[in-house]
C-alpha cells in the first residue's frame, strides 16, 4: 500500500510539473500574441478593452501593422529572402540526398561530417565570416580591375547566402533520412517495366521524396524567416522584418503593433509547421 | 557514353552543389575570418601579419573574462535545459498515452517555429518593470512598488534555457521513442529500483540524444545574441555582443574577426570534449535529430 | 546452335565476376517457350545475379543472353521484354493498382485509350476484377503477389523472371501461392524463371529445375529426375532430405559396388551411369528416409531384395508430424538413421526403444565419389 500511494503521489507530481512546464512554455507566447487585442497604447496591463486596431487602423498613434509600411516593407523582405532559401536549400538538399545515399563517393563519411558542421557554427560567425570573406573579395576585385560586384555587399542576396549556408544542411538530413527509406529495387522495377531513366526519376523516385521536400522547405522558410543572428550582419537596407522588430524593441515605448506582429507570425508558423507535419504523415508505407 | 561515364558524370553533378556551398560559404569564410584575425592594423590602411590581436585580446581582462562568462553560463543553461527538458522528453516519449503524446509534441514545436525574438519579446512583457508579473504582483497586493525582473544574470539563464529547451526535448524524444518499454520492464524485473533503471538503462540508451541536444543547445547559446541583450540589457556581457560591437559599431573587423575565431575555436574544444567524454561521434547524434 | 523451334530464353556460357569472386562461372542453359523453369540453390549460389544479367541490370563477364534468339546483352532493362517480379515485388505505393498496371503500358507509348481495357482485362485474368482503385497498401499478401504479376503480364513479355516472390509471405499462404503461380503460368502461357531457395516451390511449380552451386549449374532436369536421379552428391543433398554417410568403396562391380561408412554400416549400392565407383574410392552416400522399410525384427523378414541391405537397430525417438512421420534408428553401430514411417495412432506404432530392421534396395542408396567439397544438406536437415 505504501509503496503504491507513494507511486501514486510521485505520478501526481509528475505530471503537475509537466503540466508546469507547458504553462512556462506558453505564457511568453501568450504575453507577446494576447497583448496585440489590448486597446493601450502600451502592451502592458491594465486590460484595456479588445481592439483590432493594431492590425487594421490606419492613423497614428494606433498604427495598426497592415499599414505600417516599414514592418510591411520588412514581411515583404523576410518573404523574399525566405522564399530564395527554402528553393535553394531544398535543391541542394535533394542534391546532396542522391550524393550521400546513391553515389560511391568516396570518404563518404568524412564529408557527410562537414555536411553536418554548418549547423553547429553559430550564426553569428557564419554571418560575419561571409561578411568578411564576401567584403574581401569585393575589395580586391574593385582595387585590381574596378569591378563592383553589388552583391558581394551587404543586401538580401548576402543575407540568403548566409542563411543558406546551414539551413541547406537541416534539408539535406531531412531529405537524406527520406531517400534512405527508399526501396531502391522500386526504381529497378520501373526501369525494368520499360521507363527511362529520367521517367524513374520524375514518376518514382521523386514523388516519393516529395512530402519530405515539401516539409523541408517549409522549415527552411520558417528558420529563414526568424532567423536574427547571421542576418544581423549580412543585412543591408533591406531589413527583414526580425531586424525591423528589433530595432522598435530596443528603442524605448514600443506600441502593441509589435504584438499584432508577433501574433500573425505565430499564427502563420503555426499553420506552416501544422502542413509540414500533415504533409510528411507517411501515406505511403507498403 | 558507357555505363561508367554516366556514373562518374552524375556523382560530379551531385558533388558540385555540395563542394560549391561547403567551399564558398563554410570553408573560403572562416578562411577569410582567420585571415582578418592574423591582420593587423598599424595605421589607416597599414596591415601587418601576426597575433597582435590574440596579444591583444589576451591582455585584456574584460574580453577574456567574457569569453569565460559566455562559456560557463552556456554550459549551466545547457546543464538546466537537460535536467528539465529530461523528465518532460521521457514523460512524451514513455508515459503520456498515443493521443497526448502527438498533441504535446506538438506543442513542443510550434514555439520552435515561433522566432526567438517573439519569444524575448514575450519575456520582456512578462517581466520588466511595467510588466505582467510586476502589476500582477501588485495587484494582489504582494508587493507594493514595481519590480524590475529584467537585466539580471537569472533572467538572462531563464530566457536562454527557455529559447533552447526544445532542441533539447525533441533529440531526447526521438531517442527514447525508440527505446523498447520491455527494456525498462526487464529492468524492473530483474529487481532494479527506480533510480537505476533511470541511472543503468534509460540514461545510456539515451545518450546519443542527450549528447546531441546538448551539443546544439550549447552551441545556440554560446552564439546566441538576442536573449542576452534583450533579457539582460546592454551590460549582459555576452561574447557575442562584442563581435557584435566591434564589427558594426567600431567597425574593427580584425579584432571582430579575433573574437569570431576564438569564440569558434572555443565552442568547438567544448563540443569535442564532450563528445571524447560520452564517446560519442558527431555523425551518430546531431544527424540522427 | 539455333536448330529447332527457337526458344524464348537461352544463355550461353555466361560468367559475371565481382572483383577476384566468381558469382556466375559459365552458366549455359536454354528454355523452350511456355514453359516454368526454375532455378535452386542456396543463397549466395549466384542465383540472383543470374537473374540480373537476364534482366539486364548487372553485365555478364563473358557469354551471351538470347531472348527470342536475339542477343540482348548490350540492351539496357528497359529495352529488354523481360520482365521481373521482384523479392518484395516493388509495388509503387504512391500509385494505385490501376497506376501500377499502367505504369509500364504508359512508358511504352500505348494510346491512352488503350489502357484501361487492357488493365481490366488482365485484373480480369488473374481474378481480382475490382481492385483497380484500391490503394497499394489496402492488399493483402496474396494479391500484391498477383498484382506484381499481373504489372508486367500486362506488357505481354518473352520472358517472366521471378525473384523469391514468395519469401516474405507466411506458410500457408505460400503453399496457395505455389499452386495459384502454376496455374497463373498456365494460363498466360508465358516463360516463367522462378528463382528460388526452396526446394519444394521448384519441385512443386517447374517443368524444369536448374540446381545452382558456387556460381555453376549442378544439375538441369525434370523434377523428378532430380529426386530420383541426382548426378552431384550436392544435388542428392539439397533436393529433399536424405540420410547422409561417408564412407568408402570396398569392392565395386558393374552393376554395383560395397560401401562401408565410417559409422560401420556397410550396404550395397547400385552403379549409376554418370558416376561408377571402384574399390577404395571415397564416397557420399545417401539414402532418402521413404525408401527405407522400417519393419519389427521379431517378425519375419520379407529379405532384402537382391542386392539390398538390411540392418537392425533400436528405435531412438520418433519424430511424429503427421503423415511426414519418421524414426529415428540407432544401429548396431551406433550411426543414426532416419526412416519413414506411418504411425496411425494404433497399438502397432513403432515406440522409443524397440527393435526394428530397416531395408532398402541398392537402387535407393546413392553413392557419389567425393571431392572433397561437403556443401548441401544433411539428413533430415536440408539447407532452407
Amino acid at each position: 500500500m505504501g509503496t503504491a500511494r507513494a507511486n501514486w503521489a510521485f505520478l501526481l507530481g509528475y505530471r503537475f510539473y509537466v503540466a508546469a512546464f507547458f504553462v512556462f512554455l506558453a505564457a511568453p507566447l501568450i504575453a507577446a500574441g494576447s497583448f496585440a487585442f489590448n486597446d493601450s497604447l502600451f502592451p502592458a496591463l491594465p486590460w484595456q478593452g479588445f481592439t483590432l486596431d493594431w492590425f487594421f487602423n490606419d492613423t497614428e498613434p494606433k498604427l495598426g501593422m497592415f499599414h505600417d509600411r516599414r514592418l510591411l516593407r520588412g514581411l515583404y523582405y523576410s518573404f523574399v529572402i525566405a522564399c530564395g532559401v527554402s528553393a535553394l536549400s531544398v535543391f541542394v538538399g535533394t542534391c546532396n540526398a542522391f550524393l550521400f545515399v546513391r553515389t560511391d563517393l568516396p570518404a563518404k563519411n568524412f564529408f557527410y561530417i562537414v555536411m553536418i558542421v554548418p549547423l553547429v557554427i553559430p550564426g553569428v560567425i557564419l554571418g560575419i565570416s561571409i561578411l568578411a570573406m564576401a567584403s574581401q573579395f569585393a575589395n580586391g576585385l574593385e582595387e585590381a580591375h574596378g569591378i563592383e560586384l553589388g552583391f558581394l555587399r551587404p543586401g538580401l542576396p548576402l543575407v540568403v547566402l548566409g542563411q543558406f549556408s546551414f539551413i541547406a544542411t537541416i534539408t539535406s538530413l531531412v531529405i537524406t533520412a527520406r531517400l534512405r527509406k527508399f526501396d531502391a529495387t522500386m526504381e529497378e522495377a520501373a526501369y525494368n517495366l520499360g521507363a527511362s531513366r529520367l521517367r524513374v526519376l520524375t514518376t518514382i523516385t521523386l514523388p516519393f521524396l516529395r512530402p519530405a521536400m515539401i516539409a523541408a522547405g517549409i522549415v527552411a522558410f520558417l528558420v529563414s524567416f526568424e532567423n536574427f543572428n547571421t542576418t544581423l550582419f549580412l543585412v543591408g537596407s533591406e531589413s527583414p522584418l526580425t531586424i525591423t522588430m528589433f530595432d522598435r524593441m530596443a528603442k524605448v515605448g514600443s506600441t502593441p503593433v509589435l504584438n499584432a506582429v508577433s501574433f500573425f507570425l505565430m499564427i502563420g508558423s503555426g499553420a506552416l509547421a501544422l502542413v509540414s507535419v500533415l504533409v510528411q504523415r507517411d501515406r505511403t508505407k507498403v | 557514353m558507357s555505363q561508367r561515364d554516366i556514373k562518374r558524370l552524375t556523382l560530379f553533378l551531385l558533388f558540385a552543389p555540395f563542394a560549391l556551398w561547403i567551399l564558398l560559404l563554410i570553408v573560403l569564410p572562416h578562411i577569410g575570418m582567420g585571415y582578418l584575425a592574423l591582420r593587423e592594423k598599424i595605421g589607416p590602411r597599414q596591415y601587418e601579419f601576426g597575433f597582435g590581436n590574440f596579444v591583444e585580446f589576451a591582455m585584456e581582462p574584460i574580453y577574456w573574462n567574457t569569453l569565460l562568462r559566455t562559456g560557463s553560463m552556456s554550459l549551466l543553461v545547457t546543464a538546466l535545459a537537460l535536467i528539465v527538458g529530461f523528465p518532460i522528453a521521457y514523460y512524451i516519449a514513455k508515459i503520456a498515452n498515443y493521443r497526448t503524446r502527438g498533441a504535446m509534441f506538438l506543442l513542443c514545436l510550434i514555439p520552435l517555429w515561433v522566432s526567438d525574438l517573439i519569444r524575448a519579446f514575450g519575456w520582456i512583457l512578462l517581466l520588466r518593470e511595467t510588466g505582467v508579473i510586476s502589476s500582477s504582483l501588485q495587484a494582489i497586493g504582494l508587493i507594493d512598488a514595481p519590480v524590475e525582473l529584467l537585466y539580471n544574470d537569472v533572467t538572462v539563464v531563464i530566457g536562454l534555457v527557455y529559447t533552447v529547451m526544445l532542441f533539447m526535448i525533441v533529440p531526447l524524444v526521438s531517442t527514447l521513442d525508440g527505446m523498447d518499454n520491455s527494456m525498462i520492464e526487464a529492468g524492473y524485473n530483474l529487481g532494479g529500483s527506480g533510480l537505476t533503471v533511470l541511472r543503468r538503462i534509460i540514461i545510456p540508451y539515451a545518450m546519443p540524444g542527450i549528447v546531441s541536444g546538448c551539443i546544439i543547445v550549447f552551441m545556440l547559446t554560446a552564439g546566441s545574441y538576442l536573449t542576452p541583450i534583450l533579457l539582460g540589457g546592454k551590460n549582459s556581457s555576452w561574447f557575442t555582443e562584442m563581435i557584435y560591437e566591434q564589427f558594426i559599431t567600431r567597425y574593427n573587423w580584425e579584432a571582430g574577426a579575433t573574437f569570431g575565431f576564438l569564440l569558434l575555436a572555443f565552442t568547438s574544444l567544448v563540443v569535442w570534449l564532450g563528445l571524447k567524454l560520452s564517446r560519442q561521434t558527431l555523425a551518430g547524434t546531431v544527424a540522427r535529430s | 546452335m539455333t536448330s529447332g523451334p527457337v526458344s524464348d530464353l537461352e544463355c550461353a556460357n555466361i560468367s559475371k565476376n565481382f572483383g577476384p569472386i566468381r558469382a556466375v562461372d559459365d552458366v549455359s542453359f536454354e528454355i523452350p517457350s511456355g514453359s516454368f523453369f526454375s532455378i535452386l540453390g542456396p543463397s549466395g549460389c549466384g542465383k540472383t545475379t543470374l537473374m540480373r544479367m537476364i534482366a539486364g541490370f548487372e553485365t555478364p563477364s563473358a557469354g551471351d543472353i538470347r531472348i527470342k534468339g536475339k542477343s540482348v546483352v548490350a540492351a539496357p532493362p528497359n529495352k529488354r521484354n523481360v520482365k521481373m517480379v521482384f523479392q518484395h515485388l516493388a509495388l509503387f505505393p504512391m500509385m494505385n493498382v490501376f497506376e501500377n498496371i499502367a505504369y509500364g503500358l504508359r512508358c511504352s507509348g500505348t494510346p491512352k485509350s488503350d489502357i484501361p481495357g487492357k488493365v481490366q482485362n488482365v485484373l480480369d485474368r488473374i481474378a481480382l476484377p475490382d481492385v483497380g482503385q484500391r490503394e497499394i497498401h489496402q492488399l493483402s499478401g496474396g494479391q500484391k503477389q498477383r498484382i506484381a504479376i499481373a504489372r508486367c503480364m500486362v506488357l505481354d513479355p518473352d520472358v517472366l523472371l521471378l525473384d523469391e516472390p514468395l519469401g516474405a509471405l507466411d506458410l500457408k499462404l505460400r503453399e496457395a501461392m505455389k499452386i495459384e503461380l502454376k496455374l497463373l503460368q498456365h494460363q498466360f502461357n508465358t516463360t516463367f524463371v522462378y528463382i528460388t531457395h526452396d526446394q519444394s516451390e521448384a519441385l512443386v511449380m517447374s517443368d524444369r529445375v536448374a540446381v545452382m552451386n558456387n556460381g555453376r549449374f549442378e544439375q538441369i532436369g525434370r523434377p523428378q529426375e532430380l529426386y530420383h536421379a541426382p548426378t552431384s552428391a550436392f544435388v542428392a543433398g539439397f533436393v529433399g532430405d536424405s540420410n547422409r554417410w561417408a564412407g568408402r568403396v570396398v569392392d565395386a562391380d558393374a552393376q554395383s559396388a560395397k560401401i562401408e561408412t565410417a559409422d560401420g554400416l556397410v550396404t550395397e549400392c547400385a552403379q549409376r551411369a554418370v558416376h561408377s565407383l571402384s574399390g577404395g574410392d571415397a564416397v557420399d552416400l545417401f539414402v532418402r528416409p521413404e525408401f527405407i522399410a522400417v519393419g519389427r525384427q521379431d517378425a519375419s523378414r520379407e529379405g532384402a531384395a537382391a542386392g539390398g541391405t538390411t540392418l537392425t537397430g533400436t528405435v531412438d525417438s520418433i519424430l511424429f508430424n503427421g503423415a511426414n512421420s519418421r524414426v529415428l534408428v540407432r544401429s548396431a553401430s551406433n550411426a543414426l538413421i532416419e526412416a519413414d514411417v506411418t504411425l496411425t495412432g494404433g497399438d502397432a506404432d513403432f515406440r522409443e526403444g524397440d527393435s526394428v530392421a530397416l531395408t532398402w534396395s541398392a537402387r535407393n542408396a546413392m553413392g557419389f565419389r567425393s571431392d572433397g567439397s561437403r556443401a548441401g544438406g544433411t539428413a533430415g536437415g536440408n539447407a532452407a
